[in-house]
């Protein structure tokens, strides 16, 4: 012990403990931020909602046993499965396609396929408006071939199709992140020992990129569980989702309180899907 | 004779359209043969294998086994067992499942197809790691999975490619014997692909050497290190003094080498006298003293023990010279020494020239 008392291993030891502390220093400037204008709200929010317009948990009650309520919740929740799985189906073909194609290519691709990124979330939202739209090329084309169609604009296809469409980059990404790791060899290993295309995929690229599956399914859904403009602008008043209807409570009927349950029920449900997510995956994944 | 069982017909593969990987390859095999592929990196091996095995379609030429053409058809029905360097085992899957994958993808029921695997393993002396994950298993455990998972399903052919290139020298000595025992207890026809002339010579039955895409030179393992037919083989497999002469007597078998004087060669009755020859002389060929056909005088360079054997390099009047002697018979040489050294007729070969003269 004596002679470890100024030996170069202790001061070792020190440096690094000394040195850990500028990353936090680095950090402050956005944790104060963080907690300036995130989590003092948040913290407003979760006390307005028991204590706006009197203390209690009626707002609580009143969601747990409110038809309505519980429906726009159902909604949003089937909503975000549809969703994650339009994505899923879509995004497959195109995140395998990128991973089999050459580095080249597959960059163009990548470039094609975060490009709707970088356009205005409600641009892409107005243009599915257009498209959609009683007049627009979509109705038309449907028109000339003689398929019958309702109101294609303000109806749950129309949000769902919207939606799938702003959050397949984050699905292909997810995807492209196991294909891509995918030893060439093995699947023509798997094709000498017999398996056939379809067997390749079943038994072999299915099972290796099942991480990157519920990775691009969970960011699809979390994220649309919040969503607020596209369903508002695109969707059906009917089939309204949680983030509208939180929007609705606050500029139609002032009711902070119950918009501010429903928001605590938004958030504590997005955890819990990623709290389960964490357990069986650990979070640090998620973002690939 | 009947038809080979496989026959590659001049078949040539081009990547890019414009530069050719393999140039019009044919070799016939028959069943149960150990040919290996060898030769320098780029060389053309494994594109050979890949058109075999059929990820690669070729761009002329076809491939037959038994006769039939196996061109069109596709990799999943050709069932060829393929090894490949980095083993390519199904990291989710248990060794043992790996082994069932051939049988269960041809529908034999789970219980059999494991069975099987099991037993498959034990041949390859895994019959207590079928449980084990390929991460779980060293680099030598890892490959004779993938040796039995390419056995296990009876395949018409076995190719593997540089199977052993990433095992260490004694285990990949080991791996070689095993995988000769194993192959001639199946009796597979066998395609083994590797840049290791050792390698080559120990394991084959005939070597196919290549090089800039063409084949180079097919024959037994001894026939191509007694007899190669350019010095490019002739350097490629085992070590060589290749000696540029000059014919003065083509029928007797008389050459004039440059510092050396005049030698007897094999005799070349179709050559003509002052024709310009390569005469192949192997080291281990130069035995110390005068005693056989031919002698020479050399200055020793630099000598190298081995302890079974010693390498001296120097050179005979001016031509550089490499012999291998037999460790007690080199004691006591140094360098700057003159050694005189001798060589028989037979033992020499002329290069391109057929072994039978
Ligand atoms: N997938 C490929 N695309 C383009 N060129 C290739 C490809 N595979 C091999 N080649 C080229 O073909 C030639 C032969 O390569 P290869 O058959 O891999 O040689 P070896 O296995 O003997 O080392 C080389 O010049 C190589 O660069
Ligand atoms: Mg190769």
């Amino acid at each position: 012990m004596d002679e470890a008392a100024g030996s170069p291993a202790v001061s070792r030891r020190i440096a690094p403990q000394r040195a850990s502390l500028r990353p936090w220093l680095l950090l402050m400037p956005l944790l104060v931020f963080l907690a300036a204008f995130f989590l003092v709200p948040l913290a407003q929010v979760a006390m307005m909602s028991v204590t706006e317009p009197e203390f209690g948990f009626g707002h609580y009650a009143s969601i747990a046993t409110d038809g309505f309520y519980l429906r726009v919740l159902a909604d949003t929740f089937a909503t975000a499965l549809l969703v994650a799985t339009c994505c899923l189906v879509l995004g497959f073909p195109l995140a395998y396609a990128m991973a089999a194609a050459s580095p080249n290519m597959a960059a163009a691709m990548m470039i094609v396929v975060t490009m709707s990124f970088w356009t205005s979330f409600l641009v892409r939202t107005y243009a599915w408006m257009v498209l959609l739209g009683r007049s627009g090329p979509i109705a038309a084309l449907l028109d000339w071939i003689g398929l019958p169609h309702g109101e294609l604009l303000f109806t749950r296809f129309s949000s769902t199709i919207a939606m799938t469409h702003i959050l397949l980059p984050y699905m292909v990404v997810s995807l492209y992140a196991v294909l891509r790791k995918i030893e060439p060899s093995l699947l023509r290993s798997a094709a000498s020992l017999g398996a056939s295309p379809t067997s390749v995929l079943r038994h072999v690229v299915l099972p290796l990129a099942a991480p990157g599956v519920v990775n691009g399914l969970t960011l699809v859904f979390v994220l649309c569980l919040g969503f607020y403009v596209t369903p508002i602008l695109l969707g059906s008043p009917r089939e309204q989702m949680v983030a509208g209807v939180i929007g609705q409570q606050i500029e139609e009927f002032l009711n902070f309180g119950e918009a501010s349950a429903l928001a605590v029920v938004l958030l504590a449900s997005t955890l819990i899907v990623l709290g389960l997510y964490h357990r069986r995956f650990g979070l640090d994944k998620l973002w690939g | 004779m009947s038809a080979p069982y496989l026959e590659l017909r001049g078949l040539g593969k081009s990547y890019d359209g414009r530069t050719r990987a393999l140039d019009n390859v044919s070799l016939t095999a028959a069943k149960g043969e150990f040919i290996t592929f060898l030769g320098p990196s780029g060389s053309g091996k494994t594109t050979t294998l890949m058109l075999v095995a059929g990820f690669e379609s070729a761009s002329e030429g076809d491939i037959l086994i038994e006769g039939r053409s196996i061109g069109r058809v596709p990799p999943h029905k050709r069932g060829i067992g393929v090894v490949f360097q980095n083993y390519a085992l199904f990291p989710h899957r248990a060794a043992a499942e790996n082994v069932a994958f051939p049988l269960l993808m041809r529908k034999m029921p789970k219980a059999q197809a494991m069975a099987k695997a099991a037993e498959m393993l034990g041949l390859v002396g895994l019959e207590r790691f079928g449980g084990r994950y390929p991460r779980e298993m060293s680099g030598g455990q890892q490959q004779r999975v993938a040796l039995a998972r390419a056995l296990v399903f009876d395949p018409a052919l076995l190719l593997l490619d540089e199977p052993l290139g990433a095992l260490d020298k004694n285990l990949r000595e080991q791996m070689q014997i095993e995988i000769k025992a194993v192959q001639r207890r199946l009796g597979v026809t066998t395609i083994f692909v590797t840049h290791d002339q050792s390698e080559a010579m120990a394991m084959s039955d005939r070597i196919v050497v290549f090089d800039g895409g063409r084949i180079q030179q097919v024959g037994a393992p001894l026939d191509i290190y007694r007899y190669p037919s350019s010095s490019f083989v002739a350097r490629f497999v085992g070590d060589s003094n290749i000696l540029a002469a000059r014919l003065t007597d083509p029928a007797g078998g008389q050459a004039e080498i440059a510092g050396i004087g005049t030698v007897r060669v094999p005799a070349l009755p179709a050559a003509r006298a002052g024709d310009a020859i390569e005469l192949l002389l192997r080291p281990e060929c130069l035995k110390p003293g005068s005693g056989l056909d031919n002698a020479a005088r050399l200055t020793v360079d630099v000598i190298v023990h081995f302890g079974d054997s010693a390498l001296v390099t120097g050179h005979a009047g001016g031509t550089p010279l490499r012999a291998r002697l037999e460790g007690l018979a080199a004691q006591g040489i140094s360098a700057g020494d003159t050694l005189p050294l001798s060589w028989a007729t037979s033992s020499s070969h002329v290069i391109g020239r057929d072994a039978a003269g």
